[in-house]
């Protein structure tokens, strides 16, 4: 089962096993981490689970579309280059334990 | 200001809808250690409305991708969670709850987030097997199992849950017909051109649209439904019904706790009822609009949200009035709408990009003020427009009819400081 590890900006860490299927975005707000707001439930229609990738995400999914490239610079945070919306990285069965960056605000 | 938040049984949210679940967050998250309790009249653990009449039923989702929060949440967060329960009345005086199973809840705070149900059709018939509503995951549940077996779908009204669903029949092979006594799809809550635009787009991608048509009786045989006459005398032929025609807000436990009610529960700007101990938010709650005259009342997850946040900064000292930019989605099979304000009593719209080719935005004023923007398949003009109508940024008719115009360069240019200064 895949491992996450939610880092906030003060460093608090979260550390959820999720189940291969389900989202960086999803597995978050189930679980109430604080920061990942994902306001339209993971459509790609807002800019509010934002994430920056760290440890391990390294070309485990696939890369931003046009539609979340457009977002992404939307974002309430500076986008960086590891900027992703976490409802569009699924988790699978082969990924092991990933690193993820929550910024400091999403609205 | 706000009494009663800590002591007497703390807070008690009525309602696990996204209000409820998001107060019980936001309360804890923002220090409230005191007892919470959340009670639920649906058996699930509290779940998302919105995907019920898209990807749910699509079969995209599965219904334990639904739930608001994992039910570890509740219980690390010390929420008592009661679902399947209703509550059934409000002893103001003693400060008690009592639900349909005779538990009495005190409670310093009670929170209403009941939430709203769907109207039913107002014609005979509307009682046969094979008519559905669809506002519960029960609801969504059934729809999924029938859309298998059915050949002839009828949507009774063409707002954003008619038109969702008549997307989701689409991709399950079928060929709905949507009627609706208005004129125009998804009533006032879209101006002229997006409105136009979705009738067109859902027409050709196989959707009957009978706009200006009433249903007259919903015929049957046996006890199920086999068509719905029109009030021209036609019958189309239906073996599932779904009707869509608008909700009603469910303000039972308030009247009866003695609260005035008109279309809602009646809150002032700190989402407070007349009993200081008692507030309203979400689909429930009749608020003052913050952006224009007299009480309104909005059905949408960032109402219910925002509300609930505005509330639980509220009951932990941090009152602020609410004030929030109304804003909405819809998605209808590849159409995704996304809306920035409120276009009620707009009087003048400028269309910005191409309607056929990727997407586009209709800008909507009164008065030569921009009060709300309804964005096609654009989520970048969408999250722009938010921020140029929450910070109240000038943008006139003229502004946005210049074809240089874009969204991002007037924020930009508007909000940076040192031009401001020069201006």
């Amino acid at each position: 089962m895949p491992k996450v590890t939610y880092v906030q900006q003060d460093g608090t860490e979260t550390v959820l096993d999720l189940p291969p299927g389900t989202t960086v975005m999803r597995g978050a707000v189930a679980a109430g981490v604080r920061g990942i707001v994902a306001e339209c439930g993971g459509n790609l229609m807002c800019a509010t689970c934002h994430v920056y990738t760290g440890e391990g995400v390294d070309g485990v999914f696939p890369g931003a579309t046009d539609d979340e490239d457009e977002l992404l610079d939307c974002t309430a945070e500076p986008r960086r280059d590891n900027s992703r919306l976490s409802c569009r990285l699924t988790l699978t069965d082969r990924m092991e334990h990933l690193v993820i960056h929550v910024p400091g605000a999403q609205t | 200001m706000t009494p009663g938040a800590e002591g007497h049984g703390g807070v008690v949210v009525v309602g696990a809808g996204q209000a409820g679940v998001q107060v019980a967050d936001s309360l804890r998250e923002a220090g409230h250690d005191g007892p919470l309790t959340l009670v639920g009249d649906e058996p699930e653990l509290p779940y998302q409305r919105p995907p019920l009449s898209k990807e749910y039923l699509a079969g995209k989702t599965s219904a334990g991708e639904l739930c608001l929060r994992a039910e570890r949440f509740y219980e690390d967060r010390g929420v008592r969670l009661f679902v399947g329960r209703r509550a059934v009345g409000i002893d103001r005086r003693l400060r008690t709850l009592t639900l349909d199973d005779d538990t009495v809840l005190p409670y310093g705070h009670l929170v209403l987030a009941t939430g709203a149900r769907p109207r039913s059709l107002p014609v005979p018939g509307s009682g046969l097997e094979g008519v559905v509503n669809l506002r519960t995951l029960a609801d969504a549940q059934e729809l999924r199992r029938r859309l298998d077996a059915v050949r002839d779908v009828v949507v009774i009204g063409a707002g954003f849950i008619g038109l969702e669903f008549a997307a989701a029949c689409r991709a399950a092979g079928l060929s709905p017909v949507v009627l609706d006594i208005a004129d125009q799809v998804m009533g006032r809550a879209v101006s002229a051109p997006t409105a136009a635009h979705f009738a067109e787009q859902h027409r050709l991608r196989g959707t009957r649209l009978l706009m200006g048509s009433a249903p007259a009786e919903l015929v049957g045989r046996d006890g199920r439904v086999t068509g719905v006459r029109t009030a021209d005398g036609v019958t189309i032929p239906a073996d599932l019904v779904v009707t869509g025609i608008g909700v009603l807000p469910n303000t039972e436990l308030a009247t009866m706790a003695g609260l005035a009610t008109d279309n809602g529960v009646v809150v002032d700007e700190y989402l407070a009822t007349e009993d200081p101990h008692i507030s309203a938010i979400g689909d429930c709650a009749a608020f003052p609009d913050p952006r224009g005259e007299g009480r309104i009342r909005l059905e949408s997850v960032q109402n219910a949200a925002d509300q609930a946040r505005c509330l639980a900064a509220r009951l932990t000292g941090a009152p602020r009035p609410y004030d929030a930019l109304a804003w909405f989605w819809s998605y209808q099979g590849d159409l995704r709408l996304q809306i920035a304000g409120l276009s009620a009593g707009h009087d003048h719209t400028v269309v910005r990009g191409e309607e056929q080719a990727k997407g586009f935005s209709v800008y909507c004023f009164r008065a030569s003020s921009l009060v709300a923007v309804e964005s096609v398949n654009r989520p970048a003009d969408h999250l722009t427009a938010r921020r140029l109508l929450a910070d109240g940024v000038p943008v006139t008719p003229e502004d946005v009819a210049d074809p240089g115009f874009s969204p991002r360069t007037h924020l930009a240019r508007t909000t940076d400081p040192e031009r401001r200064a020069l201006a």
